[in-house]
């Protein structure tokens, strides 16, 4: 026996504040909190899930808003059908279930019944990428690569509290499918309040010149960390934050890139399909030539295992970061 | 050497004190981590002491053994219950329990098929059915007489996977397949969502013959087990009324009863407790 307890606390499958790299202030359940704030100005919204309610932060929604929260059972093709047939009365449905569960059981129903009619339904997906210790059934490390191939879905990777409610804001203004990742439970503020969540754009956090990198999701936490400690080491490293996937801001990248001398992806997710080949794509078409290193999950299945030990293992850790750099150096 | 023979007698004191050990391994394996799927891993030790000391031919020492009776467990996150009756039977060493749902332990908290003894992965609910119908339908190619176990839960029966794959085993005939359905009465969200009630008569409606019972009897499983023997062109469902943490009262009262967690401390007085009224029965 090696590591921490697999922690499962209130939660399912999860390793205690799965998203937390270091001290910084928290905001418990700041999904459900946005969707409940949300709700009582805008009478359309209705919340759903598939018998995953504690565990995707939606209870809130549903505690204000009984008469509007439908518990599906463990159901996801269902569940996103009935989201499709309430968006087809005018209402707007956000509908919880794990990213594993809304990607691959689902995927034929989020491309047909939400994409293909563009209704304005949207997904929200908790445990992305290695935030899980229960192995392949559990870790969504391929769905930003599934969902950003379905034409007209707009797919979101949030960074923390302070983006996960303003995104929440703007999904629910934007009309049209959505597949937004989780950060539940205990999630860091690493943003500074106050700013519009802009679906669809890129936001440099840090300038740097040596190593620019380009993050998604929680990785966005780690990369500022790491590019502090670098800084001390007196290598220049700046940060552009891509919390949107699709539509992707190819010019933001396209820009930041030119200005590095190598470039450096960060995902939570898969190395192949996701961030990583969307810079690669973006990089090529817009003529910039930079090495990428790209930083992520490897093309494989992954282990069970307690969240923190499968983090520094796959290399998701501030250490990890930190290091892979240092020795592109 | 072959375990259990197709048409043995059952001793269903020997089976209840089975059990009796399954459940102290499942305490074992939960005070490891301090935590875990323990609430139905309890709620089924009556049916896999059942399964794996009397009903399934299978060979300890052959685990893959062509013409051995199937058992798959589609709620990979009961693997607890699993890893108990494994050890019991000798195929995981009883030493390895304590570290179940630890870093790099091969008893995860929900089953991978890399583990001996394992026939398919769960945890992904609404697999194992389907995949017990191919199991079914290839063991008929093969001539084998060989029958096939599923477990599933009541949770697993809101998913559609589960009615697709219930609809092609009663068009295919599948007289060797078992489903063993697990109404406990909860899911992740808590008490069962959904009505699913009659149970027994939408499985009958889909062409199964079907029995209800206590699954916490051991004479009534025993029975029940007995009754889907029969080769009669159709399979068989066994639906289970048991209780979450049946058999450790702090477990069987618990709210947390989908994943119970307490501190260590508390896991050796509920173990104390366990073996006070359990005495002499190991
Ligand atoms: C396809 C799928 N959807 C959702 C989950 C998350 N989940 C894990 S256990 C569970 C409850 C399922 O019901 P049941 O097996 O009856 O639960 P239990 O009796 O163990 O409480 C859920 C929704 C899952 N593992 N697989
Ligand atoms: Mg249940």
């Amino acid at each position: 026996m090696s590591g921490r307890p697999m922690e499962a606390g209130r939660t399912l499958a999860m390793g205690e504040n799965e998203a937390v790299a270091r001290e910084r202030p928290t905001v418990e359940a700041p999904f459900g909190r946005a969707l409940a704030r949300l709700g009582a100005a805008r009478p359309e919204i209705v919340g759903l899930t598939a018998d995953l309610g504690k565990y995707t932060d939606i209870l809130p929604f549903r505690d204000a808003f009984p008469q509007r929260f439908f518990n599906v059972g463990m159901a996801e093709q269902n569940l996103v059908a009935v989201a499709a047939g309430l968006a087809r009365t005018g209402l707007t449905p956000f509908a919880t279930t794990y990213g594993v569960f809304a990607s691959r059981r689902a995927f034929d129903f989020i491309a047909i019944a939400l994409a293909h009619s563009n209704l304005n339904v949207k997904i929200i997906a908790g445990l992305p990428g290695l935030t899980t210790g229960y192995g392949g059934t559990h870790q969504a490390i391929e769905d930003l690569a599934l969902m950003r191939m379905i034409p007209g879905l707009t797919v979101i990777d949030p960074c923390d509290a302070v983006e996960i409610e303003a995104a929440t804001e703007a999904i629910a203004d934007h009309p049209g499918p959505v597949y937004m990742r989780l950060l539940r439970g205990v999630v860091p503020v690493v943003l500074e309040p106050g700013q519009k969540f802009e679906i669809g754009k890129a936001r440099k956090l840090r300038e740097g010149t040596d190593v620019g990198i380009v993050s998604t999701g929680f990785m966005t936490e780690r990369a500022l960390d790491a590019a502090e400690g670098l800084a001390g080491r007196g290598v220049s490293v700046g940060v552009l934050h891509v919390p949107t996937i699709k539509p992707f801001d190819a010019d933001a990248v396209a820009d930041f890139a030119a200005g590095v001398g190598h470039v450096v992806t960060a995902e939570n997710h898969v190395v192949v399909g996701g961030l990583g080949s969307l810079v690669v794509e973006t990089l090529f078409d817009a003529g910039v030539s930079r090495k990428v290193t790209r930083i992520g999950l490897p093309d494989r299945f992954i282990e069970c295992g307690s969240v923190p030990t499968l983090q520094a293992r796959y290399g998701l850790t501030t250490e990890a970061m930190v290091a892979t750099i240092t020795g592109l150096l | 050497m072959l375990r259990n023979s197709p048409s043995g007698e059952a001793d269903v004191a020997v089976l209840r004190r089975k059990a009796t050990n399954l459940r102290r391994h499942m305490l074992t394996m939960a005070r490891g981590q301090g935590a875990g799927y323990i609430g139905q891993g309890l709620g089924i030790a009556d049916l896999l002491a059942a399964l794996y000391f009397h009903e399934l031919r299978y060979d300890p020492e052959n685990l893959g053994w062509a013409d051995r009776d199937r058992f798959l467990l589609s709620t990979g996150h009961y693997s607890i219950a699993l890893w108990a009756a494994l050890a019991e039977a000798g195929i995981i060493p009883v030493e390895e329990l304590p570290t179940y749902g630890a870093d790099d332990s091969r008893l995860e908290m929900s089953t991978l098929d890399t583990t001996p003894g394992v026939e398919m992965i769960g945890g992904s609910l609404g697999h194992g059915l389907g995949q017990g119908v191919g199991q079914a339908l290839g063991l008929g190619v093969h001539r084998s007489d060989a029958r096939v176990f599923v477990e599933l839960s009541d949770g697993e029966m809101q998913e559609g996977s589960t009615w697709e794959a219930a609809m092609s085993a009663s068009h295919f005939r599948l007289d060797r397949l078992v489903a063993l359905i697990d109404c406990n009465g909860i899911q992740a969200d808590g008490p069962v969502v959904l009505d699913m009630e009659p149970v027994a008569d939408k499985w009958r409606a889909f062409g199964w013959e079907t029995v209800e019972i206590d699954g916490n009897d051991m004479q009534a499983v025993v029975a029940a087990l007995a009754g889907a023997r029969e080769k009669n062109g159709k399979p068989k469902a066994i639906v289970l009324r048991t209780l979450p943490g049946k058999g450790v009262p702090r477990i069987e009262i618990s709210e947390k009863s989908h994943f119970f967690r307490v501190d260590v401390s508390e896991w050796d007085g509920i173990i104390a407790a366990f073996e006070k009224s359990e005495g002499g029965t190991a």
